[in-house]
């Protein structure tokens, strides 16, 4: 590839052909400041943040969308550019309610960041928030929209367009009265948005968080009536180390634990034991079908069966293509189905009245916040989950309570409900949990190990955007003789916008696929909307790395053989998919509007 | 199917099902109905497959792509520079005055919407305005009087615009 | 009112009957003498922008690509502007001539005349006049088709990269540059778009040859150039000049013994005060011209009776409005620039903080992502500095 030499601040560099100025100053260490710029999405150029001098041109040039030419001379720092940047962060404060004490994002926002840098001072321009009639829209259990924090740097719709191919938020109007909007200026909580929240994870300032619950959780930890019990999800120990001060990519569980018995949960549990418990009914439920598909022939069934652990994939799929909620598992996810056990099943085994326990959830995720407001999710009798946190809202009461997070001991989870595999561990990646059902389910069809090295089946592994694995069975089990010689074939999608590249050749017929994994995030729960921020590639590969460096040092590494399973289908459930499976781990689906 | 589905149809049949015909999708609903009604818009978010929001922000950004119901005689009066050196307050005044409306409104009827715009390429016959694609110049408020008062003799029909309350 | 002696020109607007041998004349030349013609003639953009035609024709020729587009921009929408408007409809053919010719250079099959919304009642007797024209190119035996694309109301989309944007369905956002439209315009595909204006001239330089054309004008302003004069004149219109003069002639020709300002090129383009009439000429060079976006040609006369305060608030809220809203300079600094000069009128700002905002439109000027935001600064500081009593009293 050719090389384009040019100068920065003096300095001789050499770039690839095509790379741009911002590219080339990362490659001197000089950093230039950036707005509406982010790794994961296409270049906008709209923020003008990130302009620098090109010597012979009279005007800035913005870094991010300019290519390196060959003998070009930048200045990144010279006294036009400090001023037009400060001009340019001013404009944004002024048209920005900058209640910086009162703002969820304190500390870290990118514009205080910037504002600070560049001393904005108080005698500048006119507040042009105040002339505006701006409304939060908070009707969301998932996330606040504050059109009066915004940027309208489009970091938002374009996560939603292009990781997400929903488009729930677009550019609205022009001039003055332009903002990002939702269909109609519809409450988010009423339009396609499906909660995964990509923009909340993107978004440089205040105006798109999510709803958190923190002081709720602090007042039910303080409330003697109450029991606490606190589950958290595969994707959570893999990450929250980041927001805590850590580099990413530390697998930080044992810490985690530590942290939350600190903070004042009572029971300590992992979502993972009930991912485990997803695959048997959701693995029994994929080899159900198939036998109604192949054997039966009947009508009614429906393949090929996608994943439902995923609520924003699921709110996708609701408004998206209602017609294909019959394939979609009727396995609840692992939060919910946890949900409904702690108030059912735990509780009685700790002899504590379900209407004192406060279920609580730690997840990477702003859909799970929806999913457990859902009404369907109540089949404990009570709301299954109660309360919601994304990884980053743990973060933040473990800095309220002063806990030195780096300087804590690791503690093992609790038990009952607290033991998992290496396979609900990898639900937190892409293409985790047809790993593990596929782990599970042919072993159950032939009695032996899948056919992978070291059971880690690597097609459906990694970042590509759609992944495909097929595996043919050979001799099954005689109860499973139907499936003799069939290739089961499979298929993994993470990002929406990957979701309906599938989901369109399922509908035109061109996919014949038998099961399909859908993952709302990019890169799976690891690049979920409540991760730390930042999020990117860089930061996902790593936090895959941890996961599987977490799989492969687990002593379980199938969810089939997690004994605490094992032993609440003695006790408890029975069989997979019996009648006390339908009432607590399943659950039904809801047709809406497309838009 | 309701008429609306149809007319989107009709138009996604006429110029193609891409992002490309959105602009002249919008132009040929508003062309029937004057405005462009939430259901108009789901349907061409799905004729075209792109999101609704995307089809909202869309028209949104055009000014002749109006988004709340409009009357069947759009009056658009030009507001630049030349227009207003040569009376256009007192054309809006007149207006007001003969439709017994303010400046964004439209008639009961649902007859005519009274609204300014920006340049319309007629500052040598100031004031201007435009009645649906129909220019008038060289206003003045007499002139206005009477383009109305021919408007309402011509058209006898009833109220227009049901989506109007 | 009787017209003054003017020296008008008469070559746009020359009813000619010669189409079909002008276009059967120049497509038997080869593609490098018809661009070098249009070098040699030096005829610039007349949008504004005023970059060389012959040189954009060559780029979009030298260009790959699997199409390649030619389209008129004819989204007139510069405050003061509308001679494209009155060369629609009366000298069409020419416009035609001259994209087909285009299409011929550069190796294209489709065109499109970009409309705006304005301009509805255009549609049907253009649409008449592209039919016999596709006769005429069937007749020829050139394949070539020209359609209208019609704006729905966005000054921005005059801007040719949002131009495009609003052609592919979506919101008229100007786009980042590089690349260029002849690299990368419509459909990310080569494309040359030219102003109505440039080309009907390049029929004439077809017809009549470069040195004719040439011979028109000044230094690095040749040929003519239709203005549309409005404001504070008695005999508003549209009229073809030659480049050169200087505003002292034009305001002696044009105004009404009392104009004591010129604003040249629109709500983007410069104020011009009385006292810098005479030094001041009409052409590309000096700055003090058609430098302008979207439609150069704009002449607005101001008489001692305007306030030139109210001029620069009807310019803001212009912008403001018109701001396509996705860049900060422009969408923020034009609401800043507005709300600023009200707040120096009413006396809730000092007059220094005039001092604050001509810095603010400066930084405006280089930062902005497209022409608007970049020529905002322009109209502002060329009324606030020349008339700087005006904004405080």
């Amino acid at each position: 590839m050719s090389k384009i030499n040019l100068t920065i601040d003096h300095i001789q560099v050499s770039v690839d052909k095509g790379a741009t100025i911002l590219e080339a100053a990362k490659k001197l260490n000089i950093k230039i400041p950036t707005l509406c710029y982010h790794e994961d999405l296409c270049v906008a150029g709209n923020c003008r943040v990130c302009v620098v001098e090109q010597m012979g041109s009279d005007r800035l040039v913005p870094s991010c969308a300019t290519p390196a030419s060959e003998g070009m001379e930048i200045l990144t720092n010279s006294l036009k550019v400090r001023n037009a940047r400060k001009s340019v962060i001013e404009l944004l404060v002024s048209e920005h309610r900058a209640e910086c004490t009162r703002c969820y994002k304190n500390g870290v926002c990118e514009l205080q960041h910037l504002s600070s840098e560049y001393l904005i001072g108080e005698d500048g321009l006119i507040d042009l928030v105040a002339l505006k009639n701006y409304t939060i829209d908070y009707f969301s259990p998932s996330i606040i929209k504050d059109d009066s924090k915004c940027i309208r740097c489009q970091r938002c719709v374009r996560s939603c367009d292009q990781l997400q191919n929903i488009g729930a938020l677009s550019v609205a109007y022009k001039g003055e009265k332009m903002k990002i909007a939702s269909f109609f200026e519809k409450p988010m909580y009423e339009v396609v948005c499906t909660n995964c929240g990509q923009c909340v994870n993107r978004c440089p300032t205040g105006a798109l968080i999510e709803r958190n619950y923190i002081d709720e959780v602090w007042s039910a930890i303080n409330n003697p009536q109450k029991h606490l019990v606190v589950q958290t999800a595969p994707a959570v120990r893999i990450a929250l180390g980041e927001a805590l001060g850590m580099e990413s990519g530390n697998i930080v569980t044992g810490r985690m634990v530590a942290a939350l018995r600190r903070l004042g949960f009572d029971s300590v549990l992992d979502t993972d034991f009930t991912a485990d418990l997803t695959i048997i009914e959701e693995g029994n439920e994929l080899l159900q079908r198939l036998k109604g598909a192949l054997v039966d022939k009947d009508p009614e069934v429906k393949l090929p069966m996608t994943t439902s652990c995923s609520p924003g994939w699921i709110k996708y799929i609701e408004h998206m293509y209602p017609q294909l909620l019959p394939n979609v598992s009727t396995a609840k996810s692992p939060q919910q189905m946890f949900g409904a056990l702690v108030k059912t099943y735990y509780a009685n085994k700790i002899k504590v009245d379900p209407e004192d326990i406060v279920s609580v959830s730690i997840m990477p995720c702003t859909a799970k916040k929806y999913e457990a407001n859902r009404p369907e999710m109540h089949s404990s009798g009570y709301k299954d989950v109660d309360l919601v946190l994304t990884t980053r809202e743990l973060a933040r009461m473990i800095e309220q309570a002063g806990i030195d997070f780096k300087a804590l001991e690791n503690e093992e989870f609790d038990s009952f409900m607290g033991v998992s595999s290496g396979a609900a561990v990898i639900f937190g990646a892409t293409g985790g949990v047809m790993e593990a059902a596929l782990r599970t389910a042919y072993e159950i069809v032939t009695g032996r190990e899948v056919p992978f090295d070291g059971l880690n089946i690597t097609p459906v592994r990694g970042m590509d955007e759609v992944k495909e694995a097929a595996i043919k069975i050979e001799n099954p089990l005689p109860e499973w003789s139907f499936l003799d010689g069939v290739e089961l074939k499979t298929c993994v999608a993470h990002g929406l916008a990957n979701a309906k590249k599938v989901m369109d050749s399922v509908v035109n017929g061109k996919a014949q696929y038998h099961f399909i994994e859908i993952m709302a995030c990019p890169g799976g729960c690891l690049g979920g909307g409540g991760q730390p921020i930042p999020t990117n590639m860089e930061i996902r590969k790593r936090r895959t790395e941890a996961i599987y460096r977490e799989d492969e040092g687990m002593p379980i590494r199938k969810s089939h053989e997690n004994p605490e399973v094992v032993k609440l289908y003695e006790e408890f459930l029975k069989k997979p998919l019996g009648h006390k499976s339908h009432e607590l781990l399943h659950t039904t689906y809801t047709p809406r509007n497309r838009y | 199917m309701s008429e609306i589905t149809n007319l989107v149809k009709s138009l996604a049949d006429k110029h193609g099902r891409y992002q490309e015909s959105l602009l002249p999708i919008l132009q040929g609903v508003v062309e029937q109905h004057k405005y462009l009604s939430e259901e108009a818009m789901v349907e061409i978010a799905r004729e075209l497959d792109i999101s609704a929001a995307r089809v909202f922000g869309t028209a949104s950004f055009y000014s002749f792509l109006n988004t709340r119901p409009m009357g069947k005689y759009i009056i658009r009066v030009c507001k630049t520079i030349t227009c207003m050196m040569h009376g256009k307050n007192q054309i809006i005044q007149e207006l007001e005055k003969s439709l017994k409306i303010k400046l964004g409104e439209t008639t009961l009827d649902g007859k005519f919407t009274l609204l300014e715009t920006n340049c319309l390429g007629q500052c040598h016959k100031g004031p201007a305005m435009l009645i649906n694609d129909e220019p008038y110049t060289e206003l003045n408020p007499e002139k206005v009087r009477e383009i109305i008062q021919s408007i309402k003799l011509n058209d006898t029909s009833k109220t227009s615009n049901p989506d109007l309350n | 009112m009787a017209k003054k002696n003017l020296q008008r020109l008469d070559l746009i607007f020359k009813n000619e009957q010669d189409g079909e041998q002008i276009l059967t004349k120049t497509f038997k030349r080869s593609n490098q003498d018809i661009v070098n013609d249009l070098i040699i003639s030096g005829l610039k953009g007349r949008g504004g922008a005023g970059y060389p035609t012959g040189l954009k024709w060559k780029l979009a020729s030298e260009a790959e690509g699997d199409f390649k587009y030619v389209i008129c921009n004819a989204d007139e929408g510069e405050p003061g502007t509308f001679k494209d408007r009155e060369i629609l409809s009366q000298v069409p053919v020419k416009v035609l001539i001259g994209m087909a010719v285009c299409a011929k250079v550069i190796g294209a099959h489709e065109g499109y005349i970009y409309l705006r919304g304005e301009y509805k009642f255009l549609v049907e007797p253009l649409t008449e006049i592209i039919d016999d024209f596709h006769v005429l190119l069937n007749k020829i035996g050139f394949d070539f088709r020209v359609k209208i694309f019609l704006g729905s109301g966005a000054y921005i989309c005059g801007e040719e990269s949002a131009l495009f944007e609003s052609m592919e369905g979506h919101r008229g956002e100007p786009r980042n540059k590089p690349p260029f439209p002849t690299q990368a315009g419509y459909r990310k595909m080569p494309t040359v778009i030219n102003n109505v204006e440039t080309l009907a001239h390049t029929y004439s330089i077809f017809k009549y040859g470069p040195d004719k054309f040439k011979d028109l004008g000044v230094q690095d302003s040749r040929g003519s150039k239709v203005f549309s004069v409005s404001g504070d004149t008695p005999i508003p219109g549209i009229y073809e000049l030659e480049f050169g003069m200087s505003l002292q002639k034009f305001v002696e020709d044009f105004g009404d013994g009392d104009a004591k300002a010129v604003q040249v090129g629109g709500a983007s383009g410069f104020c011009v005060p009385r006292k810098k009439f005479e030094n001041t000429k009409i052409g590309y060079q000096g700055k003090l011209t058609g430098v302008s976006l979207p439609t150069g040609g704009s002449m607005m006369i101001f008489n001692s009776s305007r306030s030139m305060y109210n001029v620069l608030h009807n310019y803001l809220e212009f912008f403001v409005e018109e701001s396509c809203g996705q860049c900060t300079p422009c969408r923020v600094g034009t609401q800043q620039l507005l709300l600023g000069i009200e707040a120096v009128k009413k006396g809730e700002k000092s007059s220094e903080y005039l001092e604050k905002l001509l810095g603010l439109a400066e930084n405006m000027r280089v930062t902005a992502k497209c022409g608007l935001g970049q020529s905002v600064a322009n109209s502002f500081s060329s009324i606030v500095e020349n008339f700087k009593e005006e904004m405080i009293y």
